[in-house]
């Protein structure tokens, strides 16, 4: 055999339902794995006579999906929200910070220390304070998620501020680009790939912290989000409902990865090399 | 004016290191000058100082780099901003300037024009080949219509090809424009082909060891390239540099 191997191009040029071979392998690879998994799992407990307090099927588990889902949908949307504005407020305070950093030197070094002490602690252990220290439960669970979903940002953002490059800057002195030029111009657009990477940590960063806050606020009534619900279900052994709670959890996590990617994908596809076709 | 003049200038790094001593050096307006010497000789440091990106140690430099805005600049990469179209680059120094935009765009459209790359003003530099980034580089140092043009080694990553196709678009431009150009390279060939002069530069610490004018028909074109005037220069230069880097 010759080590020489010739292109084929109509590999890669062959589309069905104008997905081509590839994408359609990414799809069901592990579509196909995932169907097999829930199918062995219903075999195993229907052959068994597993109890559904024990073990519940995916096929009871759907079935009690939908059949609450008018009060497991309130929830999800206590959660999603949660969610979103933690996520958004560390986006908005994590870039606004990384610029305040990236123009002073003096207030990175007093402050970087303490964002990493914020990172470092664990949630769980605080959130018992910060709920007893906030009166609104609302804003707690944003605290909590807050604090965990906020240093992929400010850290991976004040690593694109300080990685331009340094001819290109040299080009904005000789044109006597002023501070908001050079910023707005040249360091935001280099820090944007970052900040985007970042932002993605944070979309399930903020999840898990909403929910471990839940967990430990454990709150009753209105307000409650997805795991009171498993927290609740899990009292009162109704299973199914359990890991119904639990698959919006995942699908809310899996639907944030998903959207954070695609808004990455249209910002840079254009011009960042993360982010275009290489098979040209 | 919009000639150069420097007068013993020196500078010496932070860390100790003399880049440049005593260099003195006249440039006449519209001249076109090569400073030529081995890596590590201060041309590109001489360079930054006459572009005011640096500032001398010693000496003087007129006019003051601070004080003038018609400079342009090349540096050895295309340093182009990749989320920007090539016509977003090109217009970036008018933007800065705070010239409008639809003003921008047109005389960007025409620095374009210029480098011959009007059907690849909507393309990113990623998708451009190397000799068309260069040209994207120049228009833009162009665009603001400067006095001085400063080029640091700008087609030494070029394949030969491209560099000499370059070459002659650059001399075509300097013949339209006039602007004064001082043109740092490591090649004898190139600098004898694109300069009127050449500075011929030592190193440790980097100074001008020879100025040798070049003596050839207006305009250059390639059989200038293969006249024996073009060669017996070359081997002028080329003997001159010897003798600076063995000084």
């Amino acid at each position: 055999m010759s080590g020489l191997t010739l292109p084929e191009p109509e590999r890669d040029a062959r589309r069905v339902l104008g997905l081509t071979s590839m994408t359609w392998m990414r799809l069901l690879a592990p579509g196909l794995l995932g169907l097999l998994f829930l199918a062995g799992w219903e075999a195993l407990v229907e052959m068994r006579g597993i109890p559904p307090y024990v073990l519940p099927g995916p096929v009871e588990i759907a079935r009690t999906l939908v059949r609450d889902w008018s009060s497991l949908s309130v929830s999800l949307l206590v959660t999603l929200q949660i969610t979103a504005a933690a996520l958004a407020v560390a986006a908005g305070l994590g870039l606004l910070l990384a610029v305040v950093f990236a123009q002073s030197r003096m207030i990175e070094l007093s402050l970087f220390p303490y964002a990493v002490i914020l990172q470092v602690t664990p949630i769980v252990a605080i959130a018992p304070l910060i709920i007893i220290w906030v009166d609104d439960v609302w804003a707690s669970l944003l605290i909590c998620a807050w604090i965990v979903a906020f240093f992929p940002v400010l850290s991976n953002t004040t690593l694109g501020l300080n990685a331009t490059d340094r001819n290109l800057e040299d080009l904005f002195r000789l044109y006597r680009a002023s501070r908001w030029q050079l910023l707005w111009r040249l360091r935001l657009p280099t820090a944007l790939p970052y900040f985007l990477a970042g932002l993605r940590i944070s979309g399930g960063l903020a999840l898990i912290g909403a929910i471990v806050a839940e967990f430990v606020a454990g709150t009753g009534g209105n307000a409650s989000g997805l795991a009171f619900r498993i927290l609740e279900a899990g009292y009162q052994l109704q299973i199914p409902r359990m890991f119904a709670a639990l698959v919006l959890v995942s699908g809310t996590g899996i639907a944030i990865f998903l959207a954070l990617t695609l808004l990455s994908h249209l910002l840079l596809r254009r011009w960042h090399e993360s982010a275009v076709d290489r098979r040209r | 004016m919009s000639g150069l003049a420097l007068q013993g200038v020196a500078k010496r790094y932070a860390t100790g290191t003399l880049a440049v001593q005593g260099v003195e050096l006249t440039v006449v307006e519209g001249d076109f000058v090569a400073l030529l010497g081995p890596s590590g000789c201060g041309k590109s440091t001489l360079l930054r100082l006459i572009a005011g990106l640096d500032a001398p140690t010693a000496g003087r430099i007129e006019p003051s780099p601070e004080a003038r805005r018609d400079i342009g600049f090349v540096f050895q990469e295309p340093t182009l901003m990749p989320w920007a179209t090539a016509l977003g680059n090109v217009t970036l120094p008018l933007i800065l300037a705070g010239v409008p935009k639809p003003e921008a765009r047109a005389r960007a459209m025409a620095a374009l024009e210029s480098v011959g790359l009007t059907d690849q003003h909507g393309a990113y530099p990623r998708t451009l080949s190397g000799g068309m980034r260069m040209r994207v580089s120049i228009a833009r140092a162009l665009v603001t219509r400067p006095r001085l043009l400063l080029m640091d080694e700008p087609f030494a990553a070029l394949d030969e090809i491209t560099r000499f196709r370059l070459n002659n678009d650059l001399l075509a431009l300097w013949e339209r424009e006039r602007f004064t150009v001082v043109f740092v390279t490591h090649s004898v060939f190139e600098s004898v082909y694109l300069a009127r002069r050449v500075l011929v530069m030592a190193s440790r610490p980097g100074r001008i060891a020879a100025d040798l004018p070049i003596d050839a028909p207006q305009p250059r074109d390639e059989a200038f390239r293969t006249s024996a005037g073009y060669a017996a220069q070359c081997r002028a230069v080329s003997e001159s540099l010897h003798l600076a880097m063995a000084a």
